[in-house]
């Protein structure tokens, strides 16, 4: 059984999703190739190659892996695809963009979102939002699978594996990645936090989300929200958590004015510790919070952020 | 141009589901039924196309049971022109539907084919995408903004992180994101209206499509319950809790 997993990187360095993929990887079998394609992608395939687990890293460079089109990446995956079992790759926004392209290609499903490995081709993925938990059986030749980051823990350090180039694949010329904005933040990534303050349609408006991030830059947090404050304009959609959002379990997550809709905690339900402030004592959130405070968070909030100093 | 919406039949994002006591899926029997709201997304998107006169004529396809009709009745009280329902009681998986729906590209033609990025029953996230593999078509996932000039879209993306913009040669698929747009609500007129609209039924066998699903669900759970903890009286409490009992911070 030979898997093959695709890695997530910024340019120069590895997404935290690459790693607890590679662990889902292991899992299934022990001779695990990761695939690295970028415009240069030396950095990127020295770490692959040093993470525990890793049999054989393979790089490929092209200046169109610089940016990378789904189109793009499908292609490169569908060069090598028919050498492995399964094809792995983290569900990001990344990963499920190109992964049901090269599933189509190959003519087999893909098994979305998995959250546990019970065998090689049987496999545990949350639908519903999280309400329910499907085992599901795939029969087909290849096994095409994306991976939920938190239900894995990240590969560790410690391996040597070779790096191998990989021919790149031309340019498919169909589309073109002409700008891109990140949003600059000192702050982690909501996806690798290890502590998470998110806000929900209770704090009012965008501009009192600087109570949050007072907050989360004295606990080292990134900063979240619900689908309601991203729906009523608050926030960009990047800092939403939830079923149609990102799903995320750090080590802490402080809910503020949230009031735990079924869809917002199918994304942090899975957190370790659970905070909750809001003046409704009624609110869904405190049935799934370790500590709830009823409290108006516009006096709570600044309170906490004082005695953590 | 000519712009085809896929919809889907969904238990209504309101609803909490419950497992089956025997294991075999959730129980979806007497549940409130809705249009899928990425897809609802789709068609207010393909309507607001019209109405900026880039677009002709929307088609709106739904596969499954025969009760998808309604799902499409909707679409079509929102402002699509013609409704077509791929019809079968076979499990549909995404593949099988990003095949049938190729097949229903290829009769209809269009410039564009709109979904949403997810559909929130099975949470596959990839049906878009097959299509547009399929169909080796470019596509523009998880789309906020969509721009059509000339033989060309342009799309921001929702990204891990921010925005990207993309530039794609059209025919194309294009995936839903919440911020596309925020659907209209139907009026009465509409929906009197929306009866007299076309609605064509077919069979996957007429499209030469081979729909057995290719995933079997061995089980089906429940997801393990969090309990509830403890009301904190006021924020030294709370901080007094996080540091000794829970040593988190």
């Amino acid at each position: 059984m030979a898997i093959l997993v695709i890695a997530e990187h910024d340019g120069s360095a590895l997404k935290s999703g690459t790693l607890n993929a590679i662990t889902a990887a292991t899992q299934i079998g022990a001779d695990v190739t990761v695939l690295v394609a970028a415009d240069s992608s030396a950095a990127v395939a020295a770490e692959a190659a040093k993470v525990s687990g890793v049999a054989r890293v393979l790089a490929a460079d092209a200046p169109h892996y610089g940016q990378p089109t789904a189109e793009n990446v499908a292609a490169l995956v569908l060069s090598v695809a028919g050498d492995y079992s399964h094809v792995l790759a983290p569900a990001t926004n990344f990963g499920k963009n190109f992964m049901p392209r090269v599933a189509a290609r190959l003519d087999v499903a893909q098994i979305s979102e998995i959250s546990a490995v019970v065998s090689p081709d049987t496999f545990v993925r949350p639908i519903y939002a999280g309400n329910a938990l499907a085992t599901v059986q795939s029969k087909d030749a290849i096994k095409v699978i994306t991976v939920r980051a938190t239900a894995f823990e990240p590969a560790a350090a410690g391996g040597s594996a070779p790096i191998e180039a990989l021919a790149a694949v031309a340019d498919s010329g169909h589309s073109a990645v002409t700008g891109r904005n990140l949003t600059k933040s000192e702050r982690p990534e909501l996806a690798a936090a290890r502590v998470i303050v998110s806000g929900g349609r209770g704090m009012g408006n965008g501009e009192n989300f600087k109570l949050l991030e007072a907050l989360a830059d004295k606990l080292g947090a990134a900063v979240g929200a619900s689908r309601a404050a991203v729906d009523a304009g608050f926030v960009p959609n990047d800092y939403q958590v939830g079923q149609t959002g990102k799903v995320v379990a750090p080590e802490l997550y402080v809910a503020v004015g949230i009031s735990g809709a079924i869809q917002h905690l199918a994304g942090m339900k899975d957190s370790k510790v659970i905070v909750a402030i809001n003046k409704d004592a009624e609110a869904p959130i405190f049935q799934v919070a370790d500590y709830g405070l009823v409290a108006d968070l516009f006096q709570a909030v600044p309170e906490l952020t004082a005695e953590l100093g | 141009m000519k712009v085809l919406v896929a919809v889907k039949r969904v238990v209504d994002y309101n609803v909490k589901v419950r497992v089956k006591a025997d294991g075999t899926g959730v129980d979806i029997a007497n549940v409130k039924m809705s249009m899928n709201p990425f897809d609802e997304i789709g068609v207010e998107e393909a309507i607001r196309l019209k109405e900026a006169g880039t677009c002709t004529e929307i088609v709106v396809v739904s596969l499954g049971a025969l009760q998808c009709q309604e799902t499409l009745r909707s679409a079509l009280a929102m402002g699509a022109d013609r409704a077509i329902l791929v019809e079968t009681d076979v499990e549909l998986q995404p593949l099988a539907v990003a095949k049938l729906l190729k097949a229903v590209i290829d009769r209809e033609q269009p410039t564009l084919a709109i979904l949403g990025k997810q559909a929130i029953d099975d949470d596959a996230n990839q049906t878009g995408q097959m299509l547009a593999a399929l169909l080796d078509w470019p596509q523009a996932t998880f789309a906020s903004k969509l721009t059509i000039s000339g033989e060309r879209a342009e799309v921001i993306r929702e990204i891990d992180g921010g925005l990207e913009t993309l530039s794609i040669g059209l025919p194309a698929v294009i995936t839903t994101d919440l911020r596309l747009n925020e659907p209209r609500y139907v009026t009465l007129p509409n929906i009197m209206k929306a009866k007299k609209k076309p609605l064509e039924v077919l069979k996957p066998d007429a499209l030469g499509v081979d729909p057995t699903p290719r995933l079997t669900t061995l089980k089906v759970e429940e997801p393990p319950k969090r309990q509830a903890g403890v009301k904190v009286a006021d924020v030294k409490e709370l901080v007094a809790k996080l540091k000794g009992e829970a040593k988190i911070i």
